[in-house]
């Protein structure tokens, strides 16, 4: 059995080494996308285009908006004189968000009432729009807070600044500054390495069977198990590479701190990358030309990304969605690969998620090798 | 080798049958191959012949008939089969970025030549394929004749006593083809069973016995002789004359004539008898203002043989 399958296992590897563009293609791209995806893939909101409208001309009103000016989160591109103006530079997109004070503003205030401050979003980048929406509040809370207990202060003295408040006090823990990178990053290793194992394996038998060495392999007495074998361990030494490579520019580059065991992130890669590779190897055997394996990638590959919890969160999905996550060992490898990067936790939280993908790079493997049939039909 | 069947058959086919959908591919074929026998497969492209010779290796199971390789059943083991032959694929399949010697140990490997012996062997190949001073030369730097000769290598590298070529010679050049089958003879003459198919219709005269296929039926089985002597089923006669085309007309019903065709600027006449036709068509056409310049009996070749049996059975296919 193991002459056969170290047989492959060479000839694969002289295969990688006379292919001059293989170490291009497994080390640049991947480089790239990481500095990308580290750089780009962000939620946080900065710098929120911003068209401000004053009809009050208080004081007070321009207090609030000296708020907003000072916040790195919004910059005032115009302020405008109308509500046509608003209108005008929300539908050009110079401004994202409008904030509108009326006349009366200060007044209210002053009387101890609410005032009301208009705030028109774009919402047609939904996710940017609720992020700025909630600094807006934000701000406007804070402003709300110091103005009544200044407002308390000189109707009543010292004693009547004594008002019933909730102070929230945050500690996010693993992330303090919640620096939405640190989420990220670790994320990347998942997913691009997903990519690039898939991608590789998916090639792997169609383009022997497209050459027409498979016909000369399928003649010889070698045995399913051996040749998937035979082609699984190759493209395993070159996900692990991938892995390493991925955690090196995170760690070192990106500066994600790592809290756990390396060891456990090891077995979650390998039982990760044998789940992968095992995906890409049916690909393999299910299609008959190379066409048809990256069709089926693309396919394939989209939905895992997804229904991962890579950047959606899995618990807002329909019930059905969060049922086919389940049969996802991308899903599985995120909580492996935060937990250790970030958490911490070591086997004793992971090993559901561990023993998920085990099972599930088992059954695609079997799949895979009874799926090969050795003749043409 | 007689045309009787083979004392020691390797290779049985019995009513062999391969349907792809309604289409017929393999339409009720038969024939044995004994040791140390070539065996020529010819005809057309399409004609049938590559599917016979993956139903044999099992690649392909069979619609209907029995396929009996060194005397196992192909439909119901062809794992043990695969270690008795050694297949050489229609399409070139070797792997072009590995050197010669890293293929032939690739194929070692997997045909697990024990490790004492796969030395002599892979010595065995090159010398045979004549790439000494080549071992390491990439594969896809190799001109074709030398390509065909290490595939044909890496097919013999664990002794399989009988061997499947599927059109061994196709795309290379004349003087390797021509060394191409010394090797099968060579190969045959050491007791080892050939199956070759080929569309060169002049490489029937290497086979010890050949079959006619067109439209996957088996229309005539042989020795290269015993083809050109019989299966026309009459004499050949070469005639030359002055208007091809009229002469050509008149033929088509003078009496003992069978048939007949254009070749060069001459016409092959087919007749039942050429004693009574050399004696009667001079004076049949020279009747008709067409008397011939020549008129004389000729050996068919193997190429006349089979332009004429695919020409009529494709007729009578029409027919009916």
């Amino acid at each position: 059995m193991f002459e056969r399958i170290i047989a492959i296992i060479i000839k694969e590897f002289i295969e990688l080494r006379r292919d001059n563009s293989a170490r291009f293609r497994l080390i640049v791209p991947t480089i790239l996308q990481m500095l990308l995806f580290g750089y780009a893939a962000t939620y946080e909101v900065y710098h929120v285009s911003t068209a401000v409208l004053d009809l009050d001309h208080s004081q007070e009103s321009r207090e609030l908006l000296s708020h907003f000016t000072a916040s790195n989160r919004f910059d005032v591109v115009e302020e405008a004189r109308s509500q046509r103006d608003i209108t005008a530079a929300i539908d050009r997109s110079d401004a994202a968000v409008a904030l509108v004070i009326h006349a009366g503003f200060a007044e209210l205030l002053r009387k101890g009432r609410s005032a009301p401050l208009q705030v028109i979003v774009d919402g047609t980048n939904s996710n940017t729009a609720l992020i700025a929406l909630g600094y807006v509040n934000a701000i406007a809370a804070n402003f709300a807070k110091d103005y009544a207990t200044d407002l308390a202060q000189r109707i009543s003295g010292t004693a009547g600044a004594r008002q019933v408040q909730v102070v929230l006090e945050q500690r996010p823990w693993f992330n303090p500054d919640l620096n939405g990178r640190w989420f990220f990053v670790p994320g990347l290793i998942g997913t691009l390495t997903l990519v690039i194992v898939v991608n590789l394996t998916a090639f792997a038998i169609v383009r022997e069977r497209e050459v027409g060495t498979l016909e000369q392999i399928m003649v010889s007495p070698i045995r399913p198990v051996e040749f998937i074998l035979g082609k699984t361990v190759p493209f395993f030494v070159i996900g692990l590479f991938q892995v390493a490579l991925i955690v090196a520019v995170g760690t070192l580059w990106f500066q994600v701190p790592f809290a756990g065991n390396p060891l456990v992130l090891v077995l979650g890669s390998v039982l990760f990358l044998l789940s992968t590779l095992a995906l890409g190897l049916l690909i393999s055997t299910l299609c008959s030309t190379q066409q048809q394996a990256f069709s089926l990638n693309f396919f394939i590959l989209n939905p895992f990304f997804i229904l991962s919890g890579f950047s959606f969160p899995i618990s807002s999905m329909p019930q059905v969605l969060q049922w086919l996550t389940y049969v996802n060992p991308l899903r599985y490898y995120l909580v492996v690969i935060r937990g250790t990067f970030l958490k911490g936790v070591g086997l004793g939280v992971l090993w559901p998620e561990l023993a998920a993908m085990a099972a599930i790079a088992l059954i695609l493997l079997a799949t895979s090798i009874l799926r090969f049939r050795k003749s043409l039909e | 080798m007689n045309a009787g069947q083979p004392a020691e058959p390797r290779i049985i086919a019995e009513d062999l049958v391969k349907r792809f959908g309604s289409f017929v591919a393999v339409d009720h074929v038969s024939f044995r191959v004994g040791r140390g026998e070539i065996f020529g497969f010819l005809g057309p492209n399409g004609a049938g012949k590559s599917t016979i010779i993956r139903i044999l290796c099992g690649l392909l199971r069979p619609s209907a008939g029995r396929a009996l390789v060194a005397g196992i059943d192909v439909a119901r083991d062809a794992e043990r089969v695969r270690e008795r032959i050694g297949y050489m694929s229609q399409k070139f399949s070797l792997y072009r970025d590995l050197d010669v010697e890293e293929n032939l140990k690739f194929f070692g490997g997997i045909y697990r030549v024990p490790r004492a012996e796969l030395g002599e062997r892979i010595r065995f190949a090159i010398d045979m394929a004549g790439l000494g001073g080549r071992e390491h030369a990439l594969v896809s730097n190799l001109a074709g004749g030398w390509q065909q000769r290490l595939a044909l290598g890496c097919a013999v590298l664990h002794r399989p006593p009988i061997l499947f070529l599927d059109e061994p010679t196709s795309g290379v050049e004349p003087a390797s083809r021509r060394r191409f089958w010394d090797l099968i003879h060579a190969l045959a003459a050491d007791g080892v069973s050939v199956l070759v198919s080929t569309h060169y219709m002049d490489e029937a005269e290497y086979c010890h016995r050949a079959a006619l296929i067109n439209q996957g039926r088996l229309i005539a089985v042989g020795s290269p002789e015993e083809l050109k002597n019989t299966a026309l089923g009459g004499d050949l006669l070469l005639l030359e004359c002055e208007m091809l085309g009229p002469t050509l007309a008149a033929l088509q019903s003078a009496p003992g004539v069978l048939d007949c065709s254009v070749f060069g600027n001459s016409l092959h006449v087919l007749v039942g008898s050429a004693e009574r036709s050399l004696r009667e068509l001079p004076d049949y056409l020279a009747q008709r203002r067409l008397p011939p310049t020549r008129l004389v009996r000729i050996q068919p070749s193997l190429e006349d043989v089979f332009v004429q049996l695919i020409a009529v059975d494709s007729a009578k296919r029409r027919a009916a």
